[in-house]
Order: C-alpha cells, then structure tokens, then sequence
C-alpha cells in the first residue's frame, strides 16, 4: 500500500521542480540529481546518459518507443467511479477527479494494440501517476477486456506494470480484481495465446500477485522495486534494515521469479525476440470453443 | 461457562454469567428448587445477547471475527467430517504450519479440506504463525487441490487470516507468486470448490485461497482488501480511524452479498460461533452440504466457465459506450 507515499512523494516533485525550470523542460535523475532536458530523455528513453537509472514512464512513453507504426487506444470508455462514497481525508471522487485532470487518463491502465515491428500484440500499461498505478474495478476490467480480445484475435498479450497494489478505496472489489485478472489469464493461458509479463518499479501488492507475476516470460526492467509486501511494511515487521538490493529486480531473477532483467533500451528488440518464437507453426492452435464461449457471454452482456 | 472472554460490547453478558454460574452451583447442591429461576435468568441472557447482536458496528464484527474463543478451522475439520487424515508438505521447502490440509471424510464423500489456522494459547499462535501463511503454505494447499483434482474430490477452503505474512523469507520465497499462481489455477480446476470464510479474510492471503464455485461468508466475519487498521494508518496516519475505517471498506458479510462478491452468508447461532461453537460447526456443514449438492452433478467445463464468468462480472465502473 505504498502508493499513498508515492503519490504524495509525486506531487511534491511534480511542483519543486517546476519551481526550479518554469518552462517545465528539465527533468531531475532521482538517482544521480543531474538535470535534462525532456528532448535529451526522450532520445534515451528516460534512461539517465549519466547514472543508467530509468526514470518512471507511462502508457504514453512505453507506446510510443516499443510500437512500430500505428497503434489503437481500447476500451477508454471505462470509466471508475466512486460507488463506496469513500471519504477519508479526501473523497475518493475527488481523487479520481484531479487524476484524470492531471494525467490526462482515463484510468491507471491503458491498452493499447497494434504492431513491434511486423508482431502484433496488445499491451496493458500502467500509469503510476493515476492514484498511485492502484488496481479498481477499471484497471481489472480493461486487463479482462484486453484478454478476451488477445483471444479473439489471437494476438499475444503484454501487460506493463507500475503499481502500489490494490486501490483501498474501492474496497473488496478491488480485492476481486486478483481473481478475475487470474482466472481470466487462465483462460488466456488455455487458447494457447502467450502473455509477457513486465514489472516496472514498483510491482507490488495485490498487482504482483496477481498478473503480473503470471506471465509464460516474466521480464523487468533494470533495479525496479518488486514484491508482495512494500519494504517499509516488512521493515516494520522484521524489525531490522533490509539486506542491500532485497526485492529488486535483480534479487527476483537471482531467487527464480523473473526470466531476465532487461535494460529499456534492449525492451523493443528482445520483445521482438520474443514474439518470434511463439509464431512457431507447432504454437497450439486458438481454442475455438473458448472464442465461442466468450462470444456467448459477451452477447449476454 | 468458566474462562469466557467477553469483548467490550458484550460486558452486560458477563454479570448475567456469573449469576447464572452460582445459581447453577447452588442449585447442584440440592436444597432448593432454582429451575425456574435459572430458566428465567437463560431467557435473559438469550435476550441480551439478541439485542447485542442484532446492532452490531462493522467494527464490532471484525472485533468478533477475532474473538479470543472463535474456532478456528481445526476444529470445523474436526467436527463436520467423520473421518480426516492431515496432510504436510509442499514438497518444495517446507510444511507451513498456518495452513492445513486433510483428505476428510464427507458423508461419504472424501474431499480435500484446506484452511489457515490460527492459534489458541501464545504458544500456539506462534506455531501457526497468527494464521499469516507463507509462499509453503500456499503451495502446499495447491499441491492438495491438484491431488483432489487427480482423484475428483471436491475441494472445501476454510479462510481465517489477517494476511499473507510479510517478511524477509516470505519474499525471497515468491509470496506474490504462490497467491497468483494459486488464484490461475482454481480458475481451472476440474472439481468444485466451497470456501468459507469463518474469521479473518484479509486481502490476497485470504483470495489466495477463496477463488471458488461457491464463497460463503459467516455473519460475523470480514472479507477485503486490507484490514481496517492498515486502511486507517495508511490514510490517516493513525491507527485511531480504525472503526471509521471498517465502515467505509463495507467488509462485513451482509455488504460483501449485497454486493454479490459471495455467494452466502451463514448464520451464526444467537451468541455468535464463539459461544455457540457446535452449532457454528453445524451451520457451516449444511451450507457446504447444499452447495456441494448443487455442484458436484455439473459437468466441470460448465462449472469452470461459470466460475470464471462469476469472477469476471465483479467489478463496478461507468461504461460510457453503454451509457449513451
Ligand atoms: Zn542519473
């Protein structure tokens, strides 16, 4: 449940540094604190030219460097809302509000599909921004709807994560996303359509435990935060500093979860790897039954 | 009625106990005739307990989801099988001692039954670890569900947990691994699953466990996505908006079927299962009775889509391509 910290942690970097650049056109390495243009980022793919730290990017930044050519927005039209009346210091409506106004999303998932480089796929991606990347009824939706459609069209799935975990405020529902995410991979996992997995810092919560822990190809990026618990919560428990590098990226693919640890400016081509071999003429073939299946049910919808 | 623990909502309880207990005493020794008084004094209780229970705060159910004297699975296991053989291993690392696992005998039918268990003494809670499983735990409950899938037994899980535990090796171990990979799996599993939440269901610790054909709800328990104190530290940097907290998370048993997040809620006994413990035990059997009665004649591919389109309708959100 980090996401609260970070959120707040985010607002305040947001200002202090249009504080120090009014045209809003450096950005700071959290890392290594040198500056950069936006321009200068952007060629690097967010990745500091000074310290290799990758700066947290969005739906926005992932699409735009790993699709090739056109690429469509699915789904936008799920919106959250606040059907709890959830108000602690601030009402839940009021925080999806200036979300929205803020990022400019319509939720802390995005999906998006068309093609790297001449392989389809439909990717998932996960804003931090929005509410701290927590998972509601929306974020688990939009992941089912994109399943179904990765079934249909049988094009492998990628799901980018970049989350705290659960969105408290929308309760039990949210809790449930676990499951319906999981059983709807299943179902994924059953026509035979692969799902790439890639964690981004921080996966952690009720989103590692769920999809994104679940893929055939587990990836992260370089030195992200990835775990059930957040570390100051197992810090509180243990009563104790926590070893160097525990719960990173690296730390995962030493203890067996991850498959590798992909720097970002590697992430197009060894997806493009990647893709290639599930086109393989003995990738079993989609279950027609389940297509139909899933039809149905949509028609009853 | 010696040793009762009454929590602080059931304090006009205790006086009437204790009267109850020397009318009793006096009673056994003979000289006079206290039947009608000690009828009376019962029927007051009863009451009391009535109206205690028919107003109860969210709060006060999670507080009676944690009742010192509530059973924990253990002794459901005990009392609604005629036969039940534990079970130990993950055959990976380890044997988690805050998850169980039996082959039990079900009037008739042999079933798998895994639940997390909590314990009753001080030693006994460390043993089983307050009831937090880790990744063993829930690996273990896996390789059991696979074993009752093999053999086409049913599967019962009994949910009590106030989470997954946090901690070094519970990460080094894969905690969010073992909870997804459990959830993926139930999704398929060929035979029917019941779980039961009969105390604490705590976030992926108790959905790790809960992804079933029927879930089930005992009244005075709580099922979400974070217990009402972590919600209050997190967003009031306290821990005093825990009442508060309970009661805007909905987590009680009658918001969670309002809901359609479960499929049931199982009435307790006037008292709640704390006081009347049997009965608790009984009422819970019937239920799993009747939903497996509904289950078990489904052919599995029908049960495994339904499951899963059970799952995939919970959720609420605007639709605007519906709404226009
Ligand atoms: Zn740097």
């Amino acid at each position: 449940m980090g996401w609260f910290d970070r959120l707040k942690k985010g607002i305040t970097t947001a200002t202090s540094s249009k504080k120090e650049a009014p045209d809003g056109m450096w950005i700071k390495c959290k890392k290594c604190k040198g500056t950069f243009t936006k321009e200068e980022l952007e060629k690097e793919l967010y990745v500091c030219p000074k310290c290799d730290y990758h700066l947290p990017i969005g739906s926005e930044e992932y699409t735009k460097f790993l699709f090739t050519g056109d690429t469509q927005k699915l789904f936008e039209n799920l919106k959250s809302y606040d059907f709890l009346e959830f108000t602690d210091l601030k009402s839940y409506q009021d925080r999806l509000e200036k979300a929205t106004k803020a990022t400019g999303l319509s939720d802390a998932i995005t999906v998006v599909t068309g093609k790297i480089q001449r392989y389809p796929v439909t990717a998932a991606i996960m804003d931090f921004r929005f509410i701290g990347g927590s998972m509601g009824s929306v974020v688990g939706e939009k992941i089912a709807r994109a399943i179904d459609y990765c079934i249909e069209q049988r094009t492998p799935l990628l799901i980018i994560s970049k989350s705290g975990g659960a969105r408290m405020m929308e309760s039990a529902f949210s809790l449930m996303q676990m499951a319906k995410t999981s059983a709807k991979l299943s179902q994924l996992a059953k026509a035979g359509v692969p799902f790439f997995s890639l964690m981004t810092d921080p996966t952690t919560g009720g989103v590692s435990a769920s999809y994104a822990m679940l893929g055939d190809i587990n990836i992260a990026e370089p030195n992200a935060l990835i775990g059930f618990a957040g570390p100051r919560v197992i810090k509180d428990v243990i009563k104790k500093d926590l070893p160097e590098g525990f719960q990173s990226s690296e730390y995962l693919l030493e203890h067996g979860f991850l498959d590798m640890v992909v720097h970002r400016k590697d992430l197009k081509k060894t997806l493009k790897d990647l893709l290639s071999y599930f086109e393989s003429p003995d990738v079993t073939p989609t279950n027609k039954k389940l297509v139909e299946e899933i039809a149905v049910v949509k028609g009853k919808a | 009625m010696e040793n009762m623990v009454f929590l602080d909502f059931e304090k006009p309880l205790e006086g009437l106990f204790e009267q109850l207990a020397k009318l009793e005493e006096v009673s056994e020794k003979g000289d006079v005739d206290m039947s009608d008084t000690v009828k009376e004094l019962k029927n007051k209780i009863k009451k009391t307990q009535k109206s205690i229970y028919s107003d109860l705060s969210p709060w006060q159910k999670v507080q009676l989801s944690r009742h010192p004297q509530r059973p924990y699975s253990l002794f459901y296991i005990e009392k609604m099988f005629k036969k039940a053989t534990e079970l130990h291993g993950d055959r990976l690392n380890g044997d988690d001692h805050a998850m169980v696992g039996f082959l039990a005998n079900f009037d008739g039918r042999t079933v798998v039954v895994i639940g997390q268990q909590k314990g009753a003494t001080t030693k006994e809670r460390q043993y089983r670890n307050f009831g937090m499983a880790n990744p063993e735990g829930y690996r273990k409950a896996l390789r059991l569900m696979k074993l009752a899938e093999k053999f086409n037994f049913p599967i019962i899980t009994l949910v009590d947990t106030p989470g997954a535990h946090c901690g070094l090796e519970a990460e080094e171990h894969g905690q969010a691994a073992a909870i997804a990979q459990n959830m993926f799996e139930m999704a398929q599993l060929r035979v029917p699953i019941i779980s039961v939440v009969i105390g604490e269901g705590a976030s992926g610790g108790a959905i790790g466990l809960a992804l079933a054909d029927r879930v089930f709800m005992m009244e005075y328990t709580w099922f979400t996505v974070i217990s009402p104190e972590s919600c209050s530290s997190i967003l009031w940097r306290s821990w005093e908006y825990k009442e508060t907290a309970a009661e805007l998370l909905k987590l009680t048993s009658e918001d969670m079927l309002s809901f359609g997040l479960i499929d049931g809620v199982i009435k307790e006994p006037v008292g709640g299962a704390h006081f009347a413990q049997a009965a608790a035990a009984t009422a819970v059997k019937k239920a799993i009775k009747e939903a497996l009665n509904q289950l078990v004649d489904m052919d599995p591919d029908e049960r495994i889509q339904q499951r899963i389109e059970k799952y995939s309708k919970m959720g609420r959100f605007i639709d605007e391509a519906v709404a226009e």
